[in-house]
């Protein structure tokens, strides 16, 4: 029977007492073209046909696929404890409820993850929590616009291509956006080009914020620190965007003068899944507590000295300052901040240095596999777990490793088409889940393609790991 | 009674001129509907302010409120102090708890104030 909240005896007499004749009156004020058109779907069917039809769509993902794909999202064991607790139904409403001091638990698994997230960036603030990795960044922009009364901001080249598309839809309205070219080759290849940031900040409108990201997109590590003391020399502020497990090894934001941080909270227990959803991580100093969207909880004692949880600030939500609100997306995405709180709080600080350590070494054999077999490192700058390879007809051959069984990390001449010296390279990460067998399929494999390709191409990355640009 | 040597608007602004200059505050009345007031935020000195249009926001534990600027003029010091005793708006509305000082420019701009009585009259309707 299809839920009904009210009959259709109800409707007429609610009708009735309103004195109109049906329904579609009430929307009268809404324009023709904006309302809600009929929805074009098949016809019912029975549950076991329908069944049968899901499962055969859901065959068609591949399950069996050795995986060196990152790219912002990454694969990790997740204790199963993290999506037990989830289960629970008392979680199920995502969003900080209204009355917000009744929901006790619902305030405590908000003000743990702050706690827990400030702890792993080093910052005062942890506001909870935003759509993805993309959102949080584009709302760290747009604080520095606010803090600085300036509008102009600066965004590395090495941040993920999504996230620059993102910001680049955010400042649509007015507000100035404007890439920092990446060094094209030696030592430093590949990442944030510094006298080029100098000279931005240098020419033009003052800027607002300096956005990096650490590791970068291509996997590489960036000198944090100098980006921050320019920005900083500029009147601007620095934001950095991390990767949160990064972080158990990696020097947190707070420690290289990040005055915010934000960054996609996924790879902390949340399963990798198309789109999302995911979690946005922003965090700031305590100088920017007005400027962060999203809600901040924090722990007090109650009149007979209880310890209590309390919605310590709001108050530039939308459902205060309406039109002036710090932003009008601050969804809070509570059941995914809560996985992150669980697979913190159980992986606990040693774990959690294990994942990324692990990762690193993993990484590090990865790259001596793939370099033995002709694919060397693109860059020469140090990696944590993620780096670019040079694979002569990179898109092709990472098409016809799918047939193998081995999905090649990304072809980055798919996201970054403008970027030459990258149109024939894949990006490939490894992290604690990567198999020893993986990796010794993956190296097979591209050993064979690559014998293949060289009947019909003469270059080809040097087998010693050697920089493509130096090969050439 | 409010005190009677100010002019007053109707968002609850007061308004003490000496000579040049204006000195603004919220009325004893806003602060008390505002509550505990946790947060001032102020222009800083230089930038210009338009009569009846937003120039800061005050933040209490129930809401946000803008303030408005009474005048035209140039902003010519904030109170700092508010910055790390945002109480004394509550505790001491018309003296240490003050906004702003403004550099008039349109003194014309002060018929259109409201005076003591006819603030009390205003408060007095709710």
């Amino acid at each position: 029977m299809p839920y009904g909240p009210h009959t259709a005896d109800d409707r007429e007499r609610m009708l009735a007492a309103l004195g109109i004749g049906g329904v579609d009156e009430l929307f009268a004020d809404i324009p023709e073209p904006l309302r809600a058109s009929r929805l074009d779907l098949p016809d019912p069917e029975p549950e076991l046909e329908l069944a049968a039809r899901l499962q055969g769509l859901a065959g068609r993902n591949r399950t069996d696929l050795a995986s060196f794909l990152g790219a912002g999202i990454y694969r990790h064991w997740s204790p199963p404890a993290v999506d037990q607790i989830l289960l629970r139904g008392e979680w199920y409403t995502a969003y900080t409820p209204y009355q917000p001091e009744i929901s006790q638990g619902t305030l405590q698994s908000i003000y743990e993850y702050e706690s827990l997230l400030a702890e792993l960036v080093d910052l005062d603030v942890v506001s909870a929590s935003h759509y993805d990795g993309a959102a949080a960044t584009a709302e760290a922009a747009l604080m520095t616009c606010r803090a600085t009364r300036r509008e102009r901001v600066l965004v590395s080249k090495a941040v993920h291509p999504h996230y620059r598309q993102t910001l680049a839809a955010y400042f649509g309205g007015g507000l100035q956006l404007e890439e920092i070219p990446l060094v094209a080759d030696g030592e430093a290849a590949g990442t944030t080009d510094l006298a080029a940031l100098e000279r931005l900040l240098g020419d033009g409108a003052p800027v607002a914020g300096v956005v990096a990201a650490q590791p970068s997109f291509l996997g590489l590590l960036e000198p944090m620190a100098e980006i921050g003391r320019l920005a900083h020399a500029a009147g601007a502020l620095f934001v950095s965007v991390i990767e949160p497990v990064s972080l158990a090894v990696l020097a947190p934001p707070g420690a290289y003068g990040a005055d915010i941080a934000a960054g996609e909270g996924q790879p902390l227990g949340i399963a990798p899944q198309y789109g999302g959803p995911y979690l946005g991580i922003l965090a700031s100093t305590d100088g920017l507590v007005r400027q962060i969207p999203g809600r901040l909880v924090g722990m007090t004692t109650d009149v007979n000295g209880r310890r209590a949880y309390v919605m310590t600030l709001r108050a530039r939500e939308q459902d205060i300052r309406r039109d002036k609100a710090a932003s009008n997306i601050c969804t809070n995405q509570a059941l995914l901040a809560l996985a992150a709180s669980v697979y913190l709080a159980t992986i606990g600080p040693h774990g959690l240095r294990d994942v990324a350590a692990q990762g690193a070494a993993r990484a590090a054999r990865l790259e001596t596999a793939l370099a033995a077999v002709g694919a060397g490192r693109v860059h020469r700058g140090p990696y944590l777990n993620e780096f670019a390879v040079g694979v002569p007809d990179a898109r092709a051959v990472h098409r016809r490793l799918l047939e193998r069984g081995v999905l090649a990390g990304l072809a980055l001449a798919d996201v970054l088409p403008d970027e030459p010296s990258l149109s024939d390279a894949l990006l490939v990460c490894a992290t604690e889940l990567t198999t020893d067998d993986e990796i010794a399929r993956f190296a097979s494999g591209l050993a064979a393609e690559l014998a293949v390709h060289d009947h019909t191409a003469p270059t080809i990355p040097t087998p010693s790991g050697e920089p493509v640009e130096a090969a050439r | 009674m409010v005190p009677a040597d100010l002019h007053y608007t109707k968002d609850h602004e007061w308004v003490r001129v000496d000579g040049d200059e204006a000195t603004v505050g919220i009325t004893a009345y806003a602060a008390d509907q505002l509550g505990d007031i946790v947060f001032v935020e102020l222009p800083e000195a230089g930038r210009s302010v338009t009569q009846f249009a937003a120039f800061g926001v005050v933040e209490s534990v129930k809401a946000v409120s803008d303030l408005f600027a009474p005048l035209t003029g140039e902003v010519a010091t904030a109170n700092d102090a508010l910055a790390g005793s945002p109480e004394l708006v509550n505790s001491d509305p018309y003296g240490d708890g003050w906004m702003v000082r403004i550099r008039l420019s349109e003194r014309g701009e002060l018929d259109e104030l409201l005076d003591a009585t006819a603030y009390d009259a205003l408060i007095a309707a709710g």
